[in-house]
């Protein structure tokens, strides 16, 4: 962020043939301070990179957010147009949502752990967290599977009613971010394991972990209002 | 294999779509075949298709928003005459399952493909050079959003061709876009398109929001931004805001259509008025992400062509927020019909009133700003002044429909559509042409003929008050919009005016593209080798015209609110000494070829080709995890390169003088 010396490149004068035809401009040119006030060598386009990744990630974050408020909101709307199929109460199975979402939050924690072990510059407790959160993740994923499945079998598919359409778009698209959550963390993993702590690779293992707290905050969001709400 | 799509799918029968085309097949080939026979494939590959080069991404978006305007405008003289003919016992020529296609693609092609790109494309080529940066801030997302753009847009253009397009409306309400109403491919294709060209949008509002906030010159404080500046930041929110809610709402009709759902249908406890509050969230808010970028470029072209300071600068800003916050509370007055009751029609029309505030606000400080100016009377100050007016006469007739009893007269009148085309041809497209003229210069290097200018903009004024007027006697007469036929002789004079005017306007464009072709042809005659030819006021003029891939060798230090103009005031040396190396993204094919793939799987899922449609998303995927793993995607431009560079431009900048 300063001007550089001018004699670094053997003297002013010699850059501009085009312009200094006479002496007091010759003069002026041989005063850098003057540069120094009204222009600023940027000399690294991105020389604050990572913070710019980190500031467009959480722009992007607000707008899945509010992707996630409409599917709230509309299951808002028709949760109770079950249009004589059945009802939250007799589909939901408290004891075991209870289960997938202590999955996820833990999964949440160890990230976090992960993150700290970057700090640290520790690439082995890094992947070893990492790779705790992964395993987390994919039983978090696979319980949900699980129920979805469940709920076929009963005839309680989304096309029943307005309530399990509702119902199974706000999880699935929960679900499906998580999906990519863990698919984004595998390449990672290799990332990490291939090329090390990187300025680079942090910079991604920092989006990723706000993805990832993002996710366990909007189920907390579904936990709630789908699965509290919906059992009491 | 495939899916639903057949032989039949291609309307042999109807010569109108089949000469329509034809035509659009015809300038396909000559395109093509002229790069083929110029052997410029390499160079279009190279230099554009791949560039991050955000004023080359911003000409393509403008390429891209002029040819569909040649496509939408179409549809609207097909529109106009069908209604000049068809009354009483004459048939007109466009049998109405075609007319409601024509209206729907009118109203998708202008709003999403011409105005939006448009503006998009404007931001691009202004908004980095405004704030001294070399760049956007993902210049590679960029790219992706312009092709992604494309991809939607050429979508709708297949609709033309292979099936049919929806026959809907612009927003494709339900329960009509049902699949058990409307079981054809028309709404899919609405959906696809919107959905892919969406997505890039969502990505430029992300883009241009880091851009601002993290890549403004060194002494740019945000109040001494530029107003267009500060327009396209409160644009770029509104995107963020406000796309993902249409993302969602075309996305619940799609499981609808798609998985038997039902979230919009009439059986089993859906609701098609959730549709309708979930895509107008998003629709309230999309009419000032295109009318804010405009006032921007009103507000810098009346303080160059005045000579003068902006009057109300902080009023200016604040009004712009203002209005990009009440935005987001104004969406239910689009169905005051609905019966939600008096109470709530009562607070949703009283905010849509309120919003007349802020833009009367903007109104008096762009009159206060050429008070006493020195005014000049260039063609973007024409388009200025014509927008002044055209746009406080629609902005009254919408407050006069802001007030509930008065809409449930006018709802879904032609009162309504002369009401929404007063402000935004009056608006946006007056705002889209006085911006591509005031920026052409800086963006190609030499200036668009002034004289067919300034004929081009009569003919579109006076087109317009010809072409609308009588619509809003029409909508007070009872006539409804969207109607291929109708039985009151009474009402035919007028709709008969209404198609001149539509001609009229025609002549407005034919004489717009004679003004490109002519100032090509012209271009050595009026070439600007000063890089300000307007004296300018904001950074944008501070650089050559076209600007050098980095914008500027050394970045200007800011330290008032038109920097360059009191850069000039203080005569700042604008030539460098000393020149460093520069630090530029590099070009990639991975935004073309990822939008291409993900335009084929919009395809494949409008015929229900699932192998392709899986096939064409994970192809996308592995482009993009091949570019996240790629290393090599910066470079530096030498400084001896960056001096050699300057010094040509210096030496062509004295000749001038």
């Amino acid at each position: 962020m300063s001007t550089g010396p001018m004699t670094a490149h053997g003297g002013a004068l010699a850059f501009r043939p085009g312009y200094a035809d006479n002496a007091a401009d010759a003069l002026r040119d041989l005063r850098p301070a003057s540069d120094a006030v009204d222009f600023d060598f940027e000399l690294e386009h991105h020389h604050d990179a990572a913070s710019t990744a980190q500031l467009g990630f959480w722009i992007y974050l607000m707008s899945d957010c509010l992707l996630f408020a409409g599917l709230f909101a509309t299951y808002a709307v028709l949760h109770a147009r079950a249009a004589g199929g059945p009802t939250a109460q007799g589909l939901f199975d408290l004891p075991y949502v209870l289960t997938e979402t202590v999955f996820l939050l833990v999964s949440s924690f160890t990230c976090g752990l992960a993150t700290l072990a970057m700090g640290r510059r520790s690439r082995g407790a890094t992947l070893a967290w990492l790779a705790v959160t992964f395993a987390l993740g994919l039983a978090f994923v696979g319980m949900e599977v699980h129920e979805f499945a469940r709920l076929l079998a009963q005839q309680a598919g989304p096309d029943r009613s307005a309530f399990l359409s509702s119902f199974f778009t706000l999880v699935a698209t929960h679900g499906l971010h998580v999906t990519c959550g863990l698919i984004w963390m595998a390449i990672m993993l290799v990332l990490v394991l291939r090329k090390g702590l990187t300025p680079a690779t942090v910079s991604r293992l920092s989006c990723l972990s706000l993805f990832w707290h993002f996710l366990d905050i909007i189920w907390v969001g579904v936990f709630t209002l789908v699965y509290l709400f919906g059992v009491s | 294999m495939l899916g639903k799509l057949t032989f039949a799918a291609i309307p042999y029968d109807n010569p109108i779509v089949m000469g329509g085309v034809g035509l659009m097949v015809l300038a396909a080939i000559a395109v093509l075949g002229t790069v083929s026979v110029m052997g410029k494939w390499k160079y279009l590959w190279r230099q554009w298709l791949t560039s991050v080069d955000h004023k080359k991404i911003g000409a393509m978006y403008i390429i891209l928003a002029g040819v569909m305007l040649l496509r939408g405008f179409a549809d609207a003289i097909m529109m106009r005459t069908q209604q000049a003919l068809a009354y009483g016992s004459h048939p007109g020529y466009l049998p109405p399952e075609h007319f409601d296609q024509v209206f729907s693609a009118h109203g998708v092609i202008m709003i999403f493909f011409m105005a939006m790109p448009f503006m998009i494309g404007l931001m691009n080529c202004v908004l980095p050079l405004q704030i001294g940066a070399r760049d956007v801030a993902f210049p590679f997302l960029n790219s992706l959003s312009l092709w992604l753009t494309v991809a939607g847009a050429l979508l709708i253009n297949i609709s033309l061709a292979i099936g049919n397009f929806a026959r809907t409306g612009w927003l494709a309400y339900p329960p009509l876009s049902e699949l058990r109403f409307s079981p054809g491919v028309g709404v899919d294709y609405y959906i696809w398109a919107l959905q892919i060209s969406g997505v890039g949008t969502t990505l430029t509002g992300v883009n241009f929001i880091a851009t601002i906030l993290k890549m403004r010159a060194p002494g740019m404080t945000l109040m001494r931004m530029p107003v267009f500046t500060w327009t396209a930041l409160c644009t770029n929110i509104l995107i963020v805001a406000a796309f993902p809610i249409l993302t969602v709402s075309l996305a619940l009709l799609t499981l609808d259509r798609y998985l038997g759902m039902h979230f919009f249908t009439n059986s089993l406890g859906g609701d098609p008025m959730m549709y309708i509050n979930l895509i107008w969230i998003w629709g309230h808010p999309e009419v000032y992400i295109l009318i804010l970028p405009a006032f921007g470029v009103f507000s810098e072209i009346i303080a160059t062509f005045s000579g003068k300071r902006l009057f109300g600068y902080t009023s200016m800003v604040f009004a712009t927020m203002a209005i990009a916050l009440l935005s987001f509370l104004v969406w239910l007055h689009h169905f005051f019909t609905m019966g939600s009751g008096a109470d709530v029609n009562a607070f949703f029309g009283i905010m849509t009133m309120v919003i007349a505030v802020p833009t009367g606000v903007k109104i008096f400080n762009w009159l206060f700003t050429m008070y006493r100016g020195r005014v000049r009377f260039d063609s973007p100050m024409l388009w200025t002044l014509g927008f002044m007016i055209t746009f406080a006469l629609g902005g009254m007739s919408g407050v006069l429909m802001a007030v509930p009893p008065a809409d449930f007269v006018l709802h879904n009148s032609l009162f309504l559509v002369a009401h929404f085309h007063n402000v935004i041809i009056g608006g946006v497209v007056f705002g889209a042409m006085a911006g591509l003229t005031y920026w052409f210069p800086k963006v190609f290097g030499f200036r668009l003929n002034e004289r067919l200018g300034k004929a081009a903009f009569w003919f579109w004024l006076i087109g317009f008050y010809v072409a609308f007027m009588p619509l809003y006697a029409l909508g007070l007469m009872g006539a409804t919009r969207r109607m291929d036929h109708y039985e009151n002789p009474a009402w035919h004079p007028l709709f008969v005016v209404a198609a001149v005017g539509a001609a009229i306007i025609f002549c407005g464009i034919l004489l717009q593209l004679a003004q490109i072709v002519v100032s090509i042809a012209q271009r050595e005659r009026a070439r600007d080798l000063t890089g300000d030819p307007w004296q300018g006021r904001t950074l944008e003029w501070a650089t050559a015209s076209p600007p050098p891939a980095y914008n500027f060798a050394r970045i200007p230090v800011v330290r008032d609110r038109d920097a360059f103009w009191d850069m000039k005031q203080r005569g700042v040396d604008m030539r460098a000494s000393v020149y460093r190396p520069i630090h530029m993204p590099r070009n990639t094919g991975t935004g073309i070829v990822m939008a291409a793939l993900l335009g084929v799987a919009a395809f494949a899922m409008v015929w229900h080709i699932w192998w392709l449609a899986i096939g064409g998303f994970a192809a996308a995927m592995v482009a993009l995890v091949r570019h996240a793993f790629d290393e090599d995607r910066e470079y530096y431009v030498e400084a001896e390169e960056v001096r050699r560079t300057e010094i040509l431009r210096g030496r062509a900048q004295l000749r001038s003088v």
